[in-house]
């Protein structure tokens, strides 16, 4: 093998493992939340990963300032929650868990993932 | 000076000082003259002077204290929004017009075949490079905006993949422009491919402009049932009649509405009598006769007779307002079967990059010569061709048109997991009182026995029975006071469930229900057996009366069937599922009835306290079960089944334990509920087959898997062309829920 096709090969296999390890291997810290958070919705959800008391109503406000078209929508489907963020304002969605454990919000096509640590 | 009035809703406020300060912010606007505040109703009404305030005016004064007004929700924000959406369509359209048509241009003077017949300019890669510049980061920026906060938070999605492959195409072919020399020294002919690029961006985004219309076409339901609401109401206040937009209606408000209007909030008819359709929220099409007394419900019309009513329910209590709230929780809800796209949608992006890297590493390394442009090209077809949002799309779309779409014929399902158990069901057990019969039983036949006569026998019937609130009762004192009976009054009254009532009447122990309550009390009811054996044959149901331990009389009820029973029974038992009919009646009443219905098997002398666990007996047999009731008398059985379908009246909505409401009271709606849900269900597996087979099939094909073989490769225009159609047929798919009939046969 040529020594170009072994560089590509193993740019190829480093390439690959930087990918897994960036995009998969990310570990999350969950931000604790007492009565409310701001979620600002950029590429993403910040803070991503948030845990909030059990039996207490916790308000996120969603506030959205990417204009990409899979981020208009933010759905908690296990909290029976689909609601349409408009673009710079600001979407209080209330919860109040009964049950503990995590539970996933994402974006309307489910692109995008955040998760509800309910302790 | 032009003096008006406007109450508006006000958000955030959590406290009484709160109050204070949105009130104080409020004052101290020129012109405004006087301001309340309402923590209960969380409402500001303010009067102002016209000429000086606005809307605006008030609405700022309240945001700069830190909460929100909320003047004119509905119309306005549904407008705004609508605005919004309607600027980004068409700054969408431009983009895509601008650089499909420099594509084509492009296109024009490097495709071979077409090349030919292209203008000189066309074919010089400087120009080329000119023409696709603009749409590669003027066009695309959203692209790369996405992927740039995406990668922020380490996360990647379709934005990604385009922007990998759309910007490897456009680098290769900017190289080639100003090296290429070096790329005729290592072998290649120096060909940029900025058609690729720019035609890419071109169509996916084109794919997103058909997406987002058709997308708004899945959340229009709601958006009709928001339009449904009456703008304005005729309210009486100080001896006028005077025109209120109905957020100012309260509650208590006499209203009239006129032949030909829309009735603005719930209430109750205090004068007058008309026909109204209430087909808006029940689906039913025939209209119904109301009077004095009778509920009506915002948002139906009102057809002939002119009325007043009392406002009973406003705002978010109104039946309009919590079917919306219902259809929004549905379709914000998620189906079981939408997990597994979730989870694959969630690793798939990544997937797709190291999936490319491994394709470009084997073309360079195995592929034919060129390798490099191969290995180029066949990457970029798969970055650009893996779409994930057809699978993200597959279920809620479909969801959404489905909720919508029953909650236009009345039937309002609580979520999504109810929508999708629904096609599964293969029994259906239905409550007898008030669901497959009227709920109105009529006396039919007074027995004395012994030296009683009728009119007695019915006087003490209707005495005793006047304390209890069982639906054969009802009938029983009703018969009594059209004759005018003057009923006499009971002592230590007790309902014993399931067997009938006690009491005293003139220091007598009276007993009275059916042949369990008399052997239970060892009453001796053989001198009557035929007569009552007769009367239950016929489907009556036969009470007893007895005083002083000594049978005295009986008397038979029977309920009206529905006039829908039959033709909904049928309709189930042509989908294949079983209908069982469960009542408290005794076997034989109970039989009669179900041979007029058709219905084989019975469970008869079911005591309410039992009917949750006749339920979970049928799902012991490996039944899946519905259970069909009123919601109130059967809430646990309705909440153990599998699928609890309340018939409801029209006028309540959020019946608890029922994962499915019918708004109407035709028990073809059944039938249709579990239709509505097979075409959901049979969509939605459409949907994700479409999507994840699509993925699965074309990836490979895009990696070159068919090369060895049939020496077929995917051009990544067509790949663009391919993933652009993927979303819009998967939301396509779901629109046509829409145009089905939900028919029973």
């Amino acid at each position: 093998m040529s020594l170009d096709k072994i560089i590509v090969l193993v740019a190829g296999v480093l390439v690959s493992w930087f990918i897994y390890w960036f995009f998969l291997g990310k570990k999350d810290k969950a931000v604790s939340v007492s009565d409310e958070v701001d979620i600002i919705v950029d590429g993403g959800y910040s803070p991503e990963v948030i845990s909030v008391p059990k039996g207490k109503i916790t308000k996120l406000n969603f506030i959205r300032k990417d204009p990409t078209a899979c981020l208009e929508e933010v759905v908690l489907g296990d909290f029976k929650i689909r609601r349409a963020l408009p673009l710079n304002q600001k979407v209080v969605i209330e919860i109040s868990p009964e049950t503990s454990g995590e539970f996933v919000y994402t974006c309307g096509m489910g692109m995008y993932h955040g998760k509800i640590i309910v302790k | 000076m032009e003096k008006d009035k406007k109450t508006f809703d006000i958000k955030g406020m959590h406290c009484a000082s709160c109050v204070i300060v949105i009130e104080n912010s409020l004052k101290k606007i020129d012109g405004v003259l006087e301001a309340n505040v309402n923590i209960a109703t969380e409402k500001a009404t303010v009067i102002y002077d016209k000429t000086k305030v606005n809307e605006n005016i008030l609405s700022s004064a309240v945001s700069n204290v830190g909460y929100q007004a909320i003047i004119d929700d509905v119309v306005k924000t549904e407008d705004e929004e609508k605005n919004e959406k309607q600027k980004d369509l068409h700054k969408l359209r431009t983009k895509v017009i601008v650089s499909l048509g420099l594509g084509a241009l492009i296109l024009w003077g490097s495709f071979p075949g077409l090349i030919n017949t292209s203008p000189m300019i066309l074919r010089n890669f400087w120009i080329q490079f000119l023409l696709a510049t603009p749409v590669q980061f003027w066009v695309g920026l959203t692209f790369y905006r996405a992927t740039i906060s995406a990668i922020k938070h380490r996360t990647a999605n379709m934005d990604t993949l385009v922007v990998i492959g759309t910007t490897v195409a456009f680098g290769y072919s900017v190289f080639v422009t100003i090296f290429p020399q070096i790329v005729t020294r290592i072998g290649m002919e120096s060909m940029p491919y900025f058609d690729v690029s720019t035609i890419i961006i071109g169509l996916i985004l084109l794919g997103r402009y058909f997406e987002a219309k058709a997308k708004a076409g899945t959340s229009e339901a709601i958006k009709k049932l928001i339009g449904m609401q009456a703008k304005t109401a005729r309210v009486m206040r100080e001896g006028k009649e005077i025109d209120l937009p109905i957020s100012e209606v309260i509650i208590g408000d006499i209203i009239r509405v006129r032949p030909g209007e829309k009735i603005p909030v719930d209430g109750i008819i205090i004068e007058g009598e008309s026909s109204i359709d209430e087909s808006m929220i029940t689906g039913e099409s025939m209209p119904t006769d109301k009077s004095k007394d009778d509920l009506v419900v915002g948002a139906t019309m009102n057809k002939t007779g002119t009325f007043t009513f009392k406002a009973t329910k406003i705002g978010g209590e109104t039946v309009l307002a919590q079917i919306i709230k219902l259809v929004q929780e549905a379709q914000g809800s998620k189906a079981p079967i939408q997990r597994l796209a979730d989870l694959v949608s969630s690793y798939f992006v990544p997937i797709v990059m190291i999936l490319a890297t491994f394709t470009f590493v084997v073309w360079y390394i195995l592929g034919p010569d060129p390798s490099l442009l191969f290995a180029i090209l066949n990457t970029v077809a798969v970055l650009i061709i893996a779409c994930p949002c057809a699978m993200g799309l597959a279920t809620p779309t479909a969801i959404m048109v489905g909720t919508g779409k029953g909650a236009e014929q009345g039937i309002l399902i609580k979520d999504a997991e109810s929508l999708e158990i629904a096609h599964k069901i293969n029994t259906i057990i239905f409550d007898k009182t008030g669901t497959l019969t009227k709920g109105k039983p009529e006396v039919t036949d007074i027995i004395p026995v012994g030296s009683i006569n009728n009119d007695e026998l019915l006087k003490l019937a209707g005495s005793i029975e006047k304390g209890s609130e069982h639906s054969l009762a009802e009938a029983i004192v009703k018969a009594a006071e059209e004759k005018q009976l003057a009923l006499s009054k009971v002592e230590k009254f007790q309902a014993i469930p399931g067997h009938g009532v006690e009491g005293f009447i003139d220091g007598k122990r009276v007993i009275f229900g059916n042949k369990r309550l008399m052997d239970k009390e060892s009453i001796n009811v053989d001198s009557s057996i035929d007569k009552i054996s007769e009367m239950e044959n016929n489907g009556k149901t036969v009470m007893m009366i007895a005083v002083a331990n000594r049978l005295v009389g009986l008397i038979a009820v029977a309920d009206i069937i529905k006039e829908s029973a039959k033709e909904g029974l049928i309709a189930l038992q042509n989908l294949g599922i079983e209908v069982v009919m469960i009542t408290g009646d005794n076997q034989r009443t109970a039989n009669a009835i179900g041979k007029k219905l058709g219905i084989d098997r019975i469970l008869a002398e079911v005591l309410p306290d039992q009917k949750e666990a006749e339920v979970r007996k049928i799902q012991a047999e490996g039944k899946v079960v519905a259970m069909v009731g009123d919601g109130i008398n059967d809430a646990p059985a309705l909440a153990a089944a599998d699928v609890g379908i309340a018939m409801g009246s029209g006028t309540d909505v959020a019946i608890e334990a029922a994962d499915i409401t019918l708004m109407n009271k035709d028990l073809r709606s059944v039938a249709m509920a579990v239709i509505l849900s097979k075409k959901t269900m049979k969509t939605i597996r459409l949907n994700l087959f479409w999507a994840f087979g699509y993925n699965i099939i074309l990836i490979p094909v895009a990696m070159g898997a068919l090369y060895p073989l049939f020496h077929i490769l995917l051009n990544p225009i067509f790949a663009s062309v391919a993933m652009a159609t993927s979303s819009i047929s998967v939301v396509g798919n779901s629109l046509l829920l829409k145009k089905k009939k939900i028919i029973y046969k």
